[in-house]
């Protein structure tokens, strides 16, 4: 549990102009993080192990993702596939559903925000991004990975216990309660 | 910024003839300058802060791929300006581009001029277009100037460092 907080984590940025990558990249490892940037959402799919044509992860074995990526920060407006695309098809993915993405646009559009977070984003960044808006990240990270070793933890006492019916029933209670505290938790509407 | 060289500045230089705290404050009276004129904005100071001793080029590297930027983009609008029919949405989404690219240098009489010249876009207005592109014009190469400015006693000032560390 110690090890969380002290890990590095990787960011995977994704922004179709050079330079805002090149902030972006700064801002992330001035916080600390490690950065992939890409120029595109295809581009960010073969990063995360997914190819744009197979949605479905189970043609993906667990053996190409070899880069962990622990959140994905995404400009909303981009050619091809848009920020709101690229995070679609992330949370549609069932071996990716469940890493964050915080999404970026230099537009305050309320109707574009509220559709990004019902999508599913955690975060709405405004641009230009500021080093204070790096300290927001961390925790949408945590709070993941939090869950993750809840369950894990939970596997682990299955293997040993008995009541099975018990603990399908608290699983299934799990994954709800994720999606719930990311709608009624954002500030920015 | 590495600590002032008060004692060392003081002695005269075999290779520059102008001191390293004279450039520093040259540089500074640029950038203020700037400020006050309404051409730099509170962005371009967080950029400031993102460099430091690990990354000692960025500012001016995010500088460079800024008119780079700016300079493709302005090449193209004034392609599409003058044609005989505007394709407007075309236009808009170049100057979106820029706008965007300016807001994150911290270029703010480009990004205002970006404004203005997407308001004649959504009114399909030529003559505005032809107009709002030569103000962001203007901006933009009296930017240019003093960033090549900037750019310059930046590399002599670099330059005069890493000589008094040798």
């Amino acid at each position: 549990m110690a090890v969380v907080a002290e890990a590095q984590f990787h960011v995977l940025a994704v922004d179709d102009s050079l330079m805002d990558r090149k902030l972006i990249e700064r801002l992330l490892k001035t916080s600390s993080f490690q950065v992939t940037a890409v120029d595109s959402g295809s581009r960010a799919l073969e990063v995360l192990g997914l190819s744009e044509d197979l949605t479905s992860s189970a043609a993906v074995s667990p053996a190409h993702n070899e880069i962990e990526v622990n959140l994905v920060i995404t400009d909303y407006c981009m050619p091809g596939m848009t920020g709101y695309d690229l995070l679609k098809k992330i949370k549609g993915s069932s071996s990716l559903k469940d890493i964050p993405v915080v999404i970026m646009s230099s537009e305050n559009v309320p109707s574009r925000i509220n559709r990004c977070l019902e999508g599913g984003a955690e975060e709405f960044f405004l641009k230009p991004v500021q080093l204070s808006d790096m300290k927001r990240l961390r925790p949408h990270i945590l709070k993941g990975k939090s869950k993750e070793q809840q369950l894990q933890q939970e596997e682990e006492t299955s293997n040993t216990s008995i009541s099975s019916n018990k603990r399908k029933a608290r699983d299934e209670e799990l994954s709800p309660e994720r999606r719930r505290p990311r709608l009624s938790n954002n500030s920015l509407i | 910024m590495p600590p002032p060289l008060c004692s060392r500045v003081l002695l005269s230089h075999p290779f520059s003839p102008m001191s390293l705290m004279a450039l520093r404050e040259q540089l500074n009276m640029l950038v203020n300058s700037m400020y006050i004129e309404g051409l730099l904005d509170q962005q371009f100071q967080q950029l400031q802060m993102l460099q430091d001793a690990s990354s000692p080029g960025f500012v001016a590297e995010v500088i460079t791929l800024f008119c780079e930027d700016a300079e493709r983009i302005l090449t193209e609008l004034t392609k599409l300006v003058d044609q005989a029919v505007v394709e407007f949405q075309k236009v808009d989404a170049y100057v979106h581009q820029l706008k965007g690219s300016s807001s994150s240098v911290g270029a703010q009489n480009v990004k205002l001029a970006c404004i203005q010249f997407r308001q004649f876009c959504e009114e399909n207005n030529k003559d505005g277009c032809l107009n709002a592109l030569n103000v962001v014009k203007h901006h933009y190469y009296l930017l240019r100037n003093k960033f090549d400015t900037m750019l310059q006693l930046e590399q002599r000032i670099q330059a005069y460092d890493s000589k008094q560390q040798n």
